[in-house]
Formats: structure tokens, sequence, C-alpha cells
């Protein structure tokens, strides 16, 4: 059993998990087993190809799993992975953040709905 | 390891009273009078007067940090006091680097306080990094972000970084000669549509003063070339579980600002590079809206609309006009609520997330559907005096 950690941002779309335990042989069998339970969770880290995504990092216990064997890497029984994406939170006030962002209207899902981003 | 950076550590002497005020530095061999006069020798860049900024500000200034810089434009409002500590409710109203200056100076008068009062852009940064020796990021935003990173690696300064997120927190110091920048670890910013973001906005009160707090502790280590600097690893906090984790960041070659080839060797549009397109309004033109004098007067009229709130629930514990609750990222899995034979009013806070909901539901159908202009702010401000805001 891998404990994959859950960043804040994303726990919306893992039933609001901090983590979840998978029973996998690599990093990417992992994920898989990750986004086969929590659908919501793959756009956010795949792109349309399948590929992770360059702004999503994933870690095995401290080590960046570029400089392992990426997604091949093999698990031990209590590895812990963690996803670490760039958060852009400093200070902010809740006008400020909705005037830097541009809001998609072309997705019919709407793909953020907190008032710290949005309104 | 410990690493020292290259901190100008020009001879700065302490008079009588530096020496009383300093004593409980000076009698910790880990700082000394050595330490004290690089202390009183350096110069440090502070970006934001806000949540991070006034900790690390506060603290570099009663540490005897010689010559602090403040960049900031904005003015101190109500919702800033509730992390903001360097500013009181005296000083609503008032420019942030004024407020701070006050404070920073009544702590320490022999503080060399020059403040900027500019937005951090690509034409000012290089020339205000230059001047010196250390920076400390307490911005709030991708494009600031990158631009703060790329000019510490263009001009070779530390950078002592923070970040803040409801609960959670990272800190780190990138850009210095032998670690790794912000780069290395996102070389690009997500794109605008799918920041990973936050279900409930906010932050914990306290959260940027335990991670502004660290940023200072980062600095006077850098200066004083003692400890181990968070150089090459990412601190992350989770003040609910109070849990610190530690993770090895790499300097990757392959960077694009501080790798052995790197494509960034002067600044850009960092806007544009983030995906924010300038002023662009974000609510499509096309969508229709609703005045809130208009709705109150035809609700008061008994006309059947349909009010729809597309809050989170804990906002509409805040204040609401008794519309319908759906969550916005709710909506698409219960349209099946709304009758689209009825016409319906939507509104959230200020007016941008029922945009999207009135945007979306005219794709899945609804012919008859408004937006509250200006949200339940505007409900406030001009119709129902007595209602709160947030
Ligand atoms: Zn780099």
């Amino acid at each position: 059993m891998a404990k994959i950690h859950i960043p804040t941002p994303l726990r919306q779309y893992a039933d609001k998990h901090a983590t979840v335990e998978v029973n996998a042989g690599t990093v990417g069998e992992a994920l898989t087993g990750l986004v086969s339970k929590h659908p919501d969770l793959r756009r956010h880290l795949y792109t349309d190809e399948g590929k992770l995504r360059a702004f999503v990092n994933v870690y095995l216990n401290d080590e960046d799993i570029r400089y392992l064997q990426k997604e091949g890497t093999a698990l031990k029984d209590n590895d812990s992975i963690s996803i670490v994406p760039s958060i852009a939170g400093g200070s902010q006030d809740i006008d400020e953040v909705a005037n830097l962002r541009i809001v998609e209207l072309n997705s019919a899902l709407p793909t953020c709905c907190c008032p710290a981003c949005c309104c | 390891m410990a690493t020292t950076t290259d901190v100008r550590g020009e001879p700065a002497t302490l008079n009588n009273d530096e020496i009383l005020r300093y004593s409980r530095h000076l009698i910790m061999p880990e700082v000394g009078m050595e330490g004290q006069q690089k202390l009183k020798a350096a110069r440090v860049l502070c970006i934001g007067a806000g949540g991070l900024g006034s900790p690390l500000a506060l603290y570099l200034a009663a540490a005897g940090v010689g010559t602090l810089g403040m960049v900031d434009f904005d003015v101190v409002d109500y919702t800033n006091l509730q992390r903001q500590i360097i500013h009181t409710t005296a000083d609503v109203g008032r420019k942030k680097l004024e407020s701070a200056g006050d404070k920073l100076k009544a702590i320490n008068p022999f503080l060399n306080l020059r403040k900027f009062e500019t937005k951090l852009t690509s034409e000012n940064a290089l020339e205000l990094f230059r001047q010196f020796d250390i920076v400390a990021d307490g911005t709030d935003n991708f494009a600031t972000r990158y631009l703060v990173n790329d000019a510490c690696v263009l001009t070779g300064k530390p950078n002592v970084y923070g970040s803040i997120f409801r609960f959670e927190g990272q800190a780190s110091v990138f850009a210095t000669k032998e670690g790794p920048c912000y780069r290395c670890l996102y070389p690009e910013p997500p794109p605008p549509g799918l920041v990973p973001s936050c279900a409930e906005g906010g932050v914990l009160g306290i959260l940027p003063g335990l991670v502004g707090v660290m940023q200072a502790t980062e600095v006077i280590k850098l200066i004083l070339g003692k400890g181990e600097p968070l150089i090459g690893r990412l601190l992350l906090i989770d003040a609910l579980g109070m849990k610190f984790r530690e993770l090895k960041l790499r300097k990757n070659p392959d960077c694009p600002a501080c790798g052995t080839h790197p494509t960034v060797t002067k600044l850009i549009d960092y806007n544009e590079f983030c995906g924010i397109r300038g002023e662009e309004k974000p609510v499509e033109s096309s969508v229709s809206e609703i005045q809130v004098e208009e709705l109150k007067r035809r609700l008061d009229a008994g006309e059947p609309l349909f009010v729809l709130d597309v809050r989170e629930p804990h906002e509409y514990q805040i204040c609401n006009i008794g519309g319908h609750l759906i969550p916005l990222g709710d909506l698409p899995k219960r349209v099946h609520e709304l009758d689209s034979s009825r016409e319906i009013v939507a509104h959230c806070r200020s007016g941008v997330r029922s945009a999207k909901a009135v945007a979306f539901l005219r794709q899945a159908g609804f012919r008859k559907v408004h937006n509250l202009a200006g949200g339940i702010l505007a409900w406030a401000d001009r119709v129902d005096p007595k209602m709160p805001k947030y």
C-alpha cells in the first residue's frame, strides 16, 4: 500500500480526502489508480494526451520522480507519494485575485467556483 | 553544508544605543558583534507589505537589518486586518507603505527604510533588485512570482520564497548560486483555466505569520551565513495537522532560467506568460444583466422571478437574499433542480461566478436567465445597507 497526499487545492476533486491509499507497483500505476477512484482529478493531473501536466510535480517520499524513474519508479510498502501543484496564494484580497484571472466561458464545466478566484 | 551568499558585508559599526538594543543577539555566539554588523550592513528587499510582508518586515526591522526596501502600492482595507498585522484599524484607507513605515520606524529608528510605491514590473525589477542583497517574495500571484524569480536569477540575488493557501504554506530559498530556482520546480505556470484552485478561498489569519516568520528566519540565516538554509528544500506546512514535510529540490540543468543553456535572458511580459490578458473584462458582455434596484422592484411587485444563489454554503450563512442555493461547481449535476420555463436571476458575491453560471445555463438551453450585476455586494450597497459585506 502506498499513500498519496492530496494537496488542499485538489481535495475538492477527491471527495475532500487529504490522503488516498492505493495498491500499486509503480508511481504511474498509483496515480492511475487514484484518478480511476476520483475521475474529477484526471484533468487536473493529466493532459488530454495522458501526460502528467508540467505544473504538477510528483514526489516519492522526499524525491522528485523526474530524478528517479519518473512514472515507472517502483513502489515499496509504506511509500508516500505527494502531488505538489504550484500555488499562487500570498496575502491576496478576494477581488485582487478576481482581476488577475480570466474566466473561460467556453468550457461548459466551471473549472473553479471559489470566492478567492472568481468573485 | 552551510551556504553563504554574497551579502555585501561592508563594515558597519554599532553605537552604544544599538549595542544595548541588540544585546540578546550580541551575547549569542551565532550572531555576536560580527553577525550584528553583518545584519546592519545588509540590504533586504521585501516585495509586498501584506500578509507575508507584515511579520517579515517587523522581525527584520527589530533584528537590526540595516536597510529594508519595501515595494507596495496598495491601500489598507478592513479585510486586510485579519492577517496583515503591521496595519491597524486606524490605518484603513492609508497607503500600506505609509502605515508599515510608521510601525517599522517605531520599532527601530536605526532602520534605513526605502519605500517604493510602485507595482513591481519587468521594467523596474532589475534596477531595483541590484540595490539589494536579498529579495523576500511576499507576493500572491503567478505573474509576480515568475517575475521575482527571473529577476533574482538575472541579478544573482537569493529569493526567499513563501506562499500560502488556506491553511497550507510553502517556503524555500531559490536562486542562490548553487541552488535551484522556482522555475527548476515549475518551469511554466498553469494555464489560467486550469489553476488547481480552491473550493473555498481565504486564508487562515495566522498562516502568513507562520510562513512570513520562516522567511524572516531564512533571510537572517543567509545574512549571518549560519545554519542550514532552505536551499534545495521545499518546506510544506500544514497548519491544521501542524505537520511539516520537506521535499528535495534539485537545480535542473534544463531550467529555462538558471540551467546550463538558459532561454530566459531578460525579463518578459509576465501577465501574458501567465495567460492574463491585461484589463480584459472577465464577464462576457452577451450575458444578460439585471440591476439590483430592478430586482428589488420586481420582487416587491410579486413577480415570479426565481433567484439562484451560486455561492458556497458558508457564504450563504454570512448573508443572503433568500435565493435557491446551488454552488457554481455543483450546477452541472444539479441543473435539473431548475425550471427552464421560469425567469431566473443568478447572483454571487460580486457577479463573476454568476456570470459563469448564466453562460453555462444558456448553453444548457435556458433562455430567460440574467446575471445580477455587482452581486450581493451591490445589493448591500444600494438596496439593503444593513446587509453585511465580506
Ligand atoms: Zn532554475
